[in-house]
């Protein structure tokens, strides 16, 4: 249920996740690059999109795939995610088990000057993913749902676990990120294939 | 005969180590789609659109595997933003595409992508191989999988509608 208090993406984001290095995390551009960039310190197990919108899920699947001894994490905006719908549903049919879908869901595009998205008009999409065929479905609205996600992150799991996790208007952190994506391509595979 | 062309396409992928075959049905890549489909070492993955294809790509290759996408040239539209990530990024990436819109077409609203594909491929940074003949097929191929994975480049590959066969209409 919603509650009148929105979670800080702030605040919340780094409670959900907690040990990042256990984890591989793909991050979908603007707000959730920004807070995973932020969190991590872009860590060389990170991938952080800064264009291609709609991009961040099939990385994540095509990475969660080729990984299955790993945890793969995607942390994707509302906007990012109602970009490419369909890529829900490709995860749904193909069912990853090592796959979590994060979607930071502020009901806004805050980097164009917030407005509304569909999830601010209505559109649920955690129901669209259970629809997809997620095997796990979790709602964030408040502090015990929080934890209870934070749980199920730290678990091992049995997905694709699809989170939806409502947050307030406040902002990411804002910080100086790295935009080179190759760069950020070869870290990655330093760290996970050497 | 025409199959045999087609079960050498899918050979040589294979022998290169492909092993994640994404694409969206297609009549011109049927039988590559139904190898991969029933190979227990390759994952395939249907798609709801061509763009899902270039993420895969480049998650696969974070992960460390090789991956393909099968389309059909009016799919190469649905793909162009996405590429931004492989051409920024300098993913390796590799797609067959089956051409429409061209040689003995019959489907007038074909034309306008198949025409566009050269130019807005070329435009996203993916050199395009045109293969117009079955003898073409597997060295084009093979060129195709050593640009794409060795000098790590991003390579498409159209099949003509020549080389397929016009679907009748």
């Amino acid at each position: 249920m919603e509650n009148k208090i929105l979670l800080d993406r702030k605040i919340a984001i780094p409670k959900l996740l907690g040990d990042t290095n256990k984890l591989l995390i793909i991050s979908g551009l603007a707000g959730p690059a920004k807070d995973i960039g932020f969190l991590t310190k872009e860590s060389s197990n990170t991938f952080l999109f800064g264009g291609a919108m709609g991009g961040a899920v099939p990385t994540a699947l095509g990475l969660a795939l080729s990984r299955p001894q790993n945890k793969v994490v995607c942390v994707t905006g509302d906007g990012d995610l109602l970009m490419s719908l369909g890529s829900l549903a490709t995860v749904g049919v193909v069912k990853p088990s090592n796959l979590i879908i994060i979607c930071v869901d502020n009901s806004l595009y805050q980097e164009t000057g917030g407005q509304k998205s569909h999830t601010g008009l209505g559109v649920d999409l955690a129901i669209i993913a259970q629809g997809c065929g997620f095997s796990v479905i979790k709602n964030i609205y408040n502090e015990k749902e929080l934890i209870e996600g934070s749980v199920l992150v730290d678990q091992p799991i049995n997905g694709p676990a699809f989170i939806l996790l409502k947050v307030s208007e406040a902002k990411p952190p804002q910080y100086s990120r790295n935009w080179s994506a190759s760069e950020a391509k070869v870290k990655f595979r330093k760290k996970i294939l050497s | 005969m025409e199959s045999n062309w087609q079960n050498g396409l899918y050979r040589t992928l294979r022998e290169a180590d492909i092993s994640i075959f994404s694409y969206v049905p297609d009549a011109g890549h049927k039988i590559l789609i139904n190898h991969a489909i029933r190979d227990k070492d390759v994952i395939a993955i249907s798609l709801s659109s061509e763009q899902e294809g270039i993420g895969i790509a480049a998650g696969s290759y974070l992960g460390g595997k090789k991956s393909v996408l099968l389309m059909q040239s009016s799919g190469v539209g649905n793909c162009i933003n996405q590429l931004s990530l492989i051409k920024h990024g300098q993913f390796p990436f590799l797609t067959i595409v089956t051409m429409r819109g061209e040689y003995g077409e019959g489907n007038s609203w074909q034309f306008a992508m198949g025409e566009a594909v050269e130019p807005t491929l070329s435009s996203m940074g993916v050199k395009c191989l045109r293969v117009e003949c079955q003898s073409e097929v597997i060295p084009s191929i093979k060129a195709a999988v050593t640009m794409a994975f060795k000098a790590e480049r991003s390579v498409a590959i159209l099949l003509s509608q020549k080389l397929l066969g016009a679907k009748p209409f």
